[in-house]
């Protein structure tokens, strides 16, 4: 299997106000590779990974310079359809926010934004997303009960299936496992394993083990001296854990700081 | 070993001590009182409207409030049935709710999901200001700007054409009175005065939405107006409900502007076009002169209705407001 | 996973339609609001233009001249809000804020529960029945109309709005300063008042300036209750008691036993009635009343954000 680049970060950079959150990214993330972003709090992996499908533009006042590019289109280019951008490049949370309606309905949300409305494709495709994220057969009797019923782990891979089921080409995930017990964690850190067969996924962590366990590529980030994120390194997961080139890089690795 | 306690401190300092924490014991007894007392005024009100209706319960029944009942408003032959003024009440508040929540909602959206900040403060000012305006101001505009300008022109364009329809022609029967007197120009200032009052009890329901839902929206793509319709609404479903139930209750209350644009009368048939009663007004219009005890009763007893119907309305408010709340919290 | 489901729908026009649908429906939101503000506008500027028309220093200073005369003034209205105003806040604050201290320092017995419920209650029950229970417990036991049954039934409006809103002030002084009094020995009444009052003090005027202009739009607790006066004039009722030698108690009497006016009662009788003077004496006492109004409550929210910015921070 040949590496394709998915999508690429070009000088990225991302503003709040007169704040510079992130300085000048650059980056590839690889076809049917998870990507993990590490780096210690504070220093815009988030902002990063919103970059990404322009969640930013919710925040007031936000900026973004440089390019996102995603199969060679720039994604902030203008008369760009936000919507576009983001039913491609679907988002997981660090907390698990199912809406309170129905499983089947909170599954069903996306497609029928987009126009799907025949029930026995809708019925597919909810099928076909909750298996995908693992969480099928423990939910196929109670579809109709909501979502907010469910463990924190089963609502984070119900938010899974929800994103899932437009069909994005990548996903993002900020974190998240970060608000789950241990083998709620490792459900779906196995998942994510699975899920790459069919997508892009790039994975912000603060957890370097969990980093090493998933990803095949990592990115480290760090603030530089006006407190903006900079990439420091990225390369093979296995390489930069094993055979770190930045100083700064195997600081953080070895735990001395962050 | 009692009496060889060395007491160090002089003895006024004891007596002051001894008499603060006395203090204590009164300050907790009034507190105690004060708060007893609120509650035992709202059960003394109950219970001295409902003695002091006495006479008209005795006398009329249940056939007072019914709509089947033969209605009557007659103080010179003491016979009273109230029913017309129930219905201007339920007709009006009813209008007034059906024209101000697709607004009052609309303006909640604004102020909480769209507004600029810039903008923000000076609406949500400009919206509290609305419904600080006292009731007679409303009734005099009401009177001399509102009717002849708007109500009058509308009621008989209605009557004109949704007067001749089947089924809604009772409803919309002309002719409108030249003054604009009517209960259409009741619904219509309730409708002004209770839209701030849901828009704002809504703008903080959606406020109070957490932004992770907002966020799950709109990262499967859906729109500004998808996020708020598809995914906020329903979240504040109870909230906002709650809100409208209030303006409801206060729809039914309302007094002054109400009683000065109604025309007050006990006749008028159904049609909206026409003038008549509400509850409220017809309290405000005949009490002071009432001519008999038995009129004094039952105007009393129709104030029993009001407080009842306030009374369920509010507890139903309070309560969807509070298990919202919960729900918001609970996530 | 196969991914040609979003085949069978028409992408580019489904965004369309959608962006349709959102710029429509957002836009419309805006405009409803524009259109609920025009009738604050409307009545605001209108009633500026009309009563300032017909506004003089006679309009302050004169009793009512005989109906169908021109001049003369409302002071009987300005001094009998005044004065029962005054009556409802002294009946109607202490209570408050002391059913508000209960509701912080106790606040999940069953009777705070009660109390808030009450509360809630009072707020919600129109001010016509407020003003027939008033008529009943006290017009009909003194057996004639006063400032004092008016006032009553005014405090009766306040008293939910201050307890509600003092409670919420309370509720924000910081718990340690409470029980750092209360550690130093400081007994809990001394701890209420020289440390919460005083920091809640600014939250809790707003809240009792906000419910003393409620109280002064207030019309229909007053119909059956104060009544009306044309004669309402405290400085001819003190100068009648000097010349009689009575006390400044039986002046005082009188001052709260006689029927009295008010401006929204003044404002309703005269909006009705067929002599254009009288219209637009209505006209002036509305501008007098709005602006009073307005400027209470735009004061006290200001003030309030202005107070929640500085807690917040």
């Amino acid at each position: 299997m040949t590496l394709t680049v998915k999508m690429e970060t070009k000088e990225l950079s991302v503003f709040y106000k007169s704040f510079q959150a992130i300085h000048a990214v650059s980056m590839p993330m690889y076809e049917n590779k998870v990507t993990a972003i590490i780096g210690p709090s504070g220093c815009g992996k988030s902002t990063f990974l919103r970059a990404l499908n322009r969640m930013n533009d919710l925040v007031p006042g936000s900026r973004v310079t440089g390019e996102v590019i995603l199969d060679g289109g720039n994604i902030y280019d203008q008369g760009k359809d936000v919507v576009e951008v983001r039913r491609r490049v679907g988002m997981v949370f660090q907390r698990p926010n199912p809406f309170p309606m129905s499983i089947y309905d909170n599954v069903a949300f996306g497609p029928r934004l987009y126009g799907l409305r025949k029930k026995a494709l809708l019925d597919e495709l909810v099928e076909k997303s909750l298996r995908g994220a693992a969480l099928w057969d423990e939910v196929k009797d109670k579809l109709s009960q909501s979502g907010m019923a469910l463990s924190g782990g089963q609502q984070q891979r119900l938010c899974i299936a929800r994103a899932i089921a437009i069909q994005p080409e990548v996903i993002l995930m900020d974190e998240p496992a970060s608000a789950l017990d241990p083998v709620a964690t490792l459900r779906i850190e196995e998942l994510i394993g699975t899920m790459k067969q069919w997508f892009t996924i790039v994975i912000v962590t603060h957890n370097m083990q969990q980093a090493a366990r998933i990803s095949d590529y990592t990115a480290f980030l760090l603030m530089n001296e006006e407190r903006a994120g900079e990439l420091i390194e990225f390369s093979g997961t296995e390489a930069l854990f094993t055979r770190p080139k930045d100083k700064r890089t195997e600081d953080y690795i070895t735990g001395r700081f962050g | 070993m009692n009496t060889t306690i060395v007491t160090k401190r002089p003895r006024w300092q004891q007596q002051l001590r001894y008499k603060l924490q006395h203090g204590d014991r009164l300050w907790k007894l009034l507190l105690l009182l004060a708060s007893i007392s609120v509650v035992v005024l709202v059960l003394w009100i109950a219970w001295r409207l409902w003695d002091q209706s006495a006479l008209s319960r005795h006398q009329f029944g249940w056939a007072f409030i019914s709509p089947w009942a033969p209605s009557s408003w007659n103080p010179a032959l003491d016979k009273f049935q109230a029913w017309p003024s129930i219905y201007g009440s339920l007709i009006t508040s009813i209008i007034a709710l059906l024209l101000a929540v697709p607004f009052s909602v609309g303006i909640a959206i604004f102020l909480a999901e769209l507004a600029p900040p810039v903008l923000r403060a000076p609406l949500n000012y400009m919206v509290e200001m609305l419904a600080a305006v006292p009731s007679v101001v409303y009734g005099l505009w009401g009177i001399y700007v509102f009717l002849p300008l708007v109500v009058v022109p509308l009621g008989n364009a209605l009557a004109a054409t949704g007067g001749q329809l089947p089924l809604l022609g009772g409803l919309l029967k002309g002719p409108m009175p030249v003054s604009g007197l009517s209960r259409l120009g009741a619904a219509l200032i309730l409708t002004i005065m209770i839209t701030p009052t849901i828009a704002a009890v809504s703008r903080d329901v959606l406020l109070a939405i957490p932004r992770s839902q907002r966020e799950a929206s709109l990262a499967l793509g859906a729109t500004q107006w998808e996020t708020i319709w598809q995914v906020l609404i329903p979240y504040g479903l109870s909230g906002i409900l709650g809100a409208v139930i209030l303006g409801l209750g206060r729809a039914i209350g309302e007094t002054m502007a109400v009683t000065m644009v109604i025309g007050n009368t006990t006749g008028g048939g159904n049609s909206i076009l026409r003038p008549g009663y509400t509850m409220a007004s017809i309290i405000a219009n005949e009490f002071a002169e009432a001519v008999s005890d038995m009129h004094a009763s039952a105007l009393i007893e129709v104030g029993v209705v009001l407080f009842v119907v306030t009374l369920l309305l509010n507890a139903l408010a309070r309560w969807l407001v509070w298990s919202v709340n919960r729900k918001t919290m609970g996530s | 996973m196969q991914k040609d489901i979003f085949a069978q729908v028409d992408l580019p026009r489904v965004y369309r339609r959608r962006q349709l649908v959102n710029s429509v429906m957002l836009g419309l939101t805006g405009l409803f609001l524009v259109l609920a503000i025009i009738p604050l506008i409307w009545i605001t500027v209108y009633v500026i233009i009309k009563g300032g028309h017909y506004i003089n220093l006679d309009f302050f200073i004169h009793l009512p001249r005989p109906m169908g005369t021109s001049g003369g003034g409302v002071l009987q209205a300005i001094e009998g809000s005044f004065v029962m105003v005054i009556i409802a806040s002294v009946i109607a604050i202490p209570p408050a804020l002391l059913a508000a201290f209960y509701l912080v320092t106790a606040p999940n017995t069953p009777l705070a529960t009660a109390v808030r419920f009450s509360t809630d209650l009072l707020a919600g029950i129109p001010s016509i029945v407020i003003g027939l229970f008033i008529y009943a417990i006290v017009v009909v036991t003194q057996k004639h109309y006063s400032a004092l049954a008016g006032g009553i039934a005014l405090s009766t409006i306040m008293l939910p709005v201050i307890i509600r809103s003092a409670e919420e002030m309370l509720k924000l002084v910081p718990r340690e300063l409470r029980e750092g009094a209360l550690a130093l020995g400081s007994p809990e009444w001394k701890a209420a008042l020289r440390v919460m009052l005083p920091a809640a003090a600014e939250g809790i005027l707003t809240g009792i300036m906000l419910s003393i202009a409620r109280a002064t739009g207030e019309t229909a607790p007053l119909l059956f209750t104060a009544l009306g006066n044309d004669n309402y004039e405290i400085g001819n009722m003190i100068r009648q008691g000097v010349r009689h030698h009575q006390s400044v108690l039986a002046i005082l009497g009188q001052i709260l036993d006689q029927p009295a006016d008010a401006l929204p009662l003044t404002l309703w009788k005269y909006a009705q009635q067929p002599y254009p003077e009288r219209v637009q004496q209505a006209w002036a006492v509305a501008l007098v009343l709005l602006l009073f109004v307005l400027t209470l409550n735009i004061l006290a929210r200001f003030w309030l954000s202005h107070r929640r910015r500085q807690l917040g921070e």
